[in-house]
């Protein structure tokens, strides 16, 4: 079965503003991790992938009201969707088209900066429901005139990889012709402190799959798929296809990932099956590799599982963007689209040593290779693990 | 799509259950309802129960019950709408974090704020290992679960789906609904909602969990027929949307016995409601029932809890019905629901 047609896409990070920017620092290996200058935070010593444009600037890029009540993950969401529209050969999207949306916080930014302002001033009241994670999704919604079927999913760091699955399953199932899928997250305060009460982020750069990682960087992004049904796409071109996709639960510890990696190799292999190829075909992954000691490990022995001694070319892509939560599964998924279209394996910053207990090592120097099926996994909180496979067209 | 059947029902509200028989509901004087106690540790352990925050302690009961009435051990998907999440541990963590300035931090709150932390807890709780999705879409929450839950029946090795909505309330963030219009300002009694000429509504929690599955077993009771959600419209739009979803179902609007209408006293917004029961369901039997359980994001679920459990036992009480009409021998049941003008959703079921 040929998957689903991506169609359009549009993408902001640390690495870039839009698709252009984004592949130049893939390319060149340039990462986005810098002291956070945008974020009030009090840890200006932690590292983060942080988007230099602040609400005001990208408010004005947006050109809107000053009045406007956007969260910054709606502000992102808007700018990359923006992109897209403007490489997806519509002047504007039409009335049918769908939009599911992952986020993890949503706009927890506007809960923690008006908190105590609430009660006193009426102005910032407006940001009361922010809190949601259906509010981002609707004003970017609403910027674009989206009416139909619009709706979130929040599932932790999965959650744009599952708003892509089910934007996929949609227009499989007849549902819906065209639907955006992606997810958007900033960063946060309530994130940082969290991950840091958590002992996860780690002082430096973080080193995906090295037998070294001490932890995660948090990232900012937003990044959208346009994906469309045959009947729509006409003389458009096709990006690219979703043509597996999977999910399951680890089902083991709310935060923590399983040592046998149950979820991810559950995830992975359903994502297979749906796409009818064999773990062989896949020719590069585009790894979740948080940096953490946990994800890392456990995804790794999922792989071990899944492939054998035969690990397909790999790298985690999060040394250049950090960890960007709700929006990884997307600006990941996008990185894996531009992989085959570019036939580009981008690398694994930050990588000295291989694990003992794998003894895997990934890409970690830019590497041109032809390359048909990638498959790019997103693993989160609660055990939310999410598989995708994208493939060349035709 | 296949057929999809409903096997098993649970509901926590702030309504004793036993409101089908007595119809004597409990009244509030307050406009933030709780939901009732119920007997948790009847189906979840006391040492788990001490570190659950009440939304996943509702859910995972209401999930347990739900499963047992279907016959069910081990679904195949898990799904969870909730609009608003672990409010309470977020709103933990936040508070902790702005008091303290960033200070030292206990990560335990924080690790229970995502949304997923119920549908993730309930899978481990089973030792489920099968797709699971939380979806937080404001008042569609529910639905856009029910929608994925029809997506996944359409799988081959899906035969049993666990889904349900889940909304709890927290002492800051339920209050900011106050500040904002979304609560009524006067504190009024629930059971004189429909009489408000006031903006606002009265705010609950509440969880509702169903055992669907695609093969009809001696416990099915009820036909899940299809589930659709509109983000904006124009009330003037309303009746085109139904009549489209209807004729989707091939059903047409004289086959539908009952309506059942989140209206919830927003002068605001019940002019959604109204163009519908002074309309194209005039002549229906129309109930409500927010002035009972209260609103909240994932309240539609009840509606259906509602719906299924009428169908069951073939008989609508008075309390729920906004009209007089009767129908004696309900078949279709339409539920519409939105917020604030927003976030439309529409369930049918029908009985077998």
């Amino acid at each position: 079965m040929k998957g689903v047609a991506v169609t359009g896409m549009g993408i902001i990070s640390s690495i870039g503003v839009n698709l252009e920017e984004s592949f130049n620092s893939l390319q060149s290996g340039k990462d986005g991790i810098s002291f956070p200058e945008i974020l009030p935070t009090s840890y200006k010593n932690l590292l983060v992938g942080e988007i230099k444009l602040n609400n005001a600037e990208l408010s004005e890029i947006l050109d809107l009201p000053k009045t406007h009540s956007y969260t910054r993950a709606a502000l992102l969401g808007t700018h990359a969707i923006k992109e897209l529209l403007n490489n997806s050969k519509y002047d504007q999207f039409p009335e049918d088209t769908g939009f599911i949306s992952g986020t993890s916080i949503g706009g927890i930014d506007m809960t923690e900066k008006h908190f105590y302002d609430f009660s006193e001033n009426a102005e910032y009241q407006k940001y009361i429901q922010a809190q949601h994670p259906g509010f981002t999704t609707e004003k970017i919604a609403e910027y674009f005139d989206l009416s139909g079927t619009v709706t979130t999913i929040s599932t932790a760091c999965s959650s744009a990889a599952n708003a892509i699955m089910m934007g996929a399953r949609m227009i499989q199932s007849r549902k819906l012709k065209r639907v955006i899928v992606g997810g958007s997250d900033c960063l946060t305060k309530f994130t940082l402190n969290g991950f840091n009460s958590l002992k996860i982020l780690s002082p430096q750069k973080s080193k995906p799959f090295d037998h070294n990682r001490d932890g995660l960087n948090l990232g900012e992004a937003a990044g959208y798929l346009l994906l469309e049904a045959e009947a729509v796409i006409r003389d458009k071109p096709v990006l690219g296809r979703v043509s597996g996709y999977g999910n399951a639960n680890d089902a083991f510890h709310q935060t923590a990932s399983s040592e046998n990696g149950e979820g991810a190799y559950q995830a992975i292999s359903k994502a297979l099956n749906k796409a009818g190829i064999s773990a062989s075909e896949i020719d590069y992954i585009n790894a979740h590799g948080t940096g953490t000691k946990n994800n890392d490990l456990s995804e790794s022995v999922a792989l071990k599982r899944i492939f054998g001694d035969n690990v397909p070319d790999f790298s985690s892509t999060k040394g250049f963007t950090g960890h960007t939560l709700g929006a990884a599964g997307a600006i990941e998924a996008i990185f894996s689209l531009l992989s085959i279209q570019k036939e580009n394996m981008f690398p694994n910053l930050n990588f000295n040593a291989e694990m003992y207990e794998t003894g895997l090592i990934p890409v970690s120097k830019l590497q041109n290779k032809q390359i048909g099926t990638v498959l790019s996994n997103s693993f989160g909180f609660g055990g939310n693990c999410t598989s995708l496979i994208f493939q060349k067209d035709g | 799509m296949g057929k999809i059947y409903i096997n098993g029902i649970s509901s926590i509200s702030p309504q004793s259950e036993s409101i089908f028989e007595t119809e004597n509901p409990k009244q509030y004087k307050e406009n933030i309802l709780s939901a009732v106690e119920l007997d948790f540790k009847s189906l979840i352990k006391p040492v788990m129960l001490r570190r659950m925050s009440k939304a996943v302690k509702m859910a995972l009961f209401c999930s347990k019950q739900a499963l047992l009435e279907a016959k069910i051990e081990m679904p195949d998907a898990i799904l969870v709408g909730t609009g608003q999440g672990c409010m309470k541990d977020t709103e933990k963590f936040m508070t902790h974090m702005l008091e303290s300035e960033e200070g030292l931090l206990s990560p335990t709150s924080f690790i229970q704020s995502t949304h997923n932390t119920v549908a993730g807890q309930i899978a481990l709780d089973l030792k489920c290992k099968g797709h699971n999705m939380t979806f937080s879409q404001n008042a569609v929450s529910f639905e856009s679960a029910l929608l994925d839950a029809i997506l996944q029946l359409e799988e081959e090795h899906v035969k049993n789906i666990l889904v349900g909505g889940v909304d709890e309330i927290s002492n800051e963030f339920t209050g900011f609904q106050k500040l904002d219009g979304q609560i009524k300002s006067d504190n009024i009694n629930n059971i004189d909602l429909y009489a408000s000429k006031t903006s606002g509504t009265i705010i609950s929690e509440s969880a509702a969990f169903f055992s669907i599955t695609s093969k009809k077993t001696p416990e099915s009771f009820t036909e899940l027929k299809d589930v659709e959600i509109i983000n904006s419209m124009a009330a003037s739009e309303l009746n085109a949307k139904i009549e489209n979803f209807l004729e989707r179902n091939n059903i047409k609007i004289t086959e539908i016995d009952a309506v059942i209408l989140g209206k919830n006293g927003d002068s605001r917004f019940d002019h959604y409601y109204d163009t519908l029961q002074n309309g194209m369901f005039s002549e229906k039997c129309q109930l409500g029932f927010k002035h009972l359980v209260g609103d909240n994001n994932s309240v539609s679920s009840y509606a259906l809890f509602l719906a299924s459990k009428i169908l069951k036992e073939n008989k609508i009480p008075e309390i729920f019905k906004l009209n007089t009409l009767n129908c004696d021998n309900p078949r279709n049941i339409l539920i519409y629901n939105q917020y604030l003008g927003k976030n439309h959703g529409l369930i049918l079921i029908q009985s077998l």
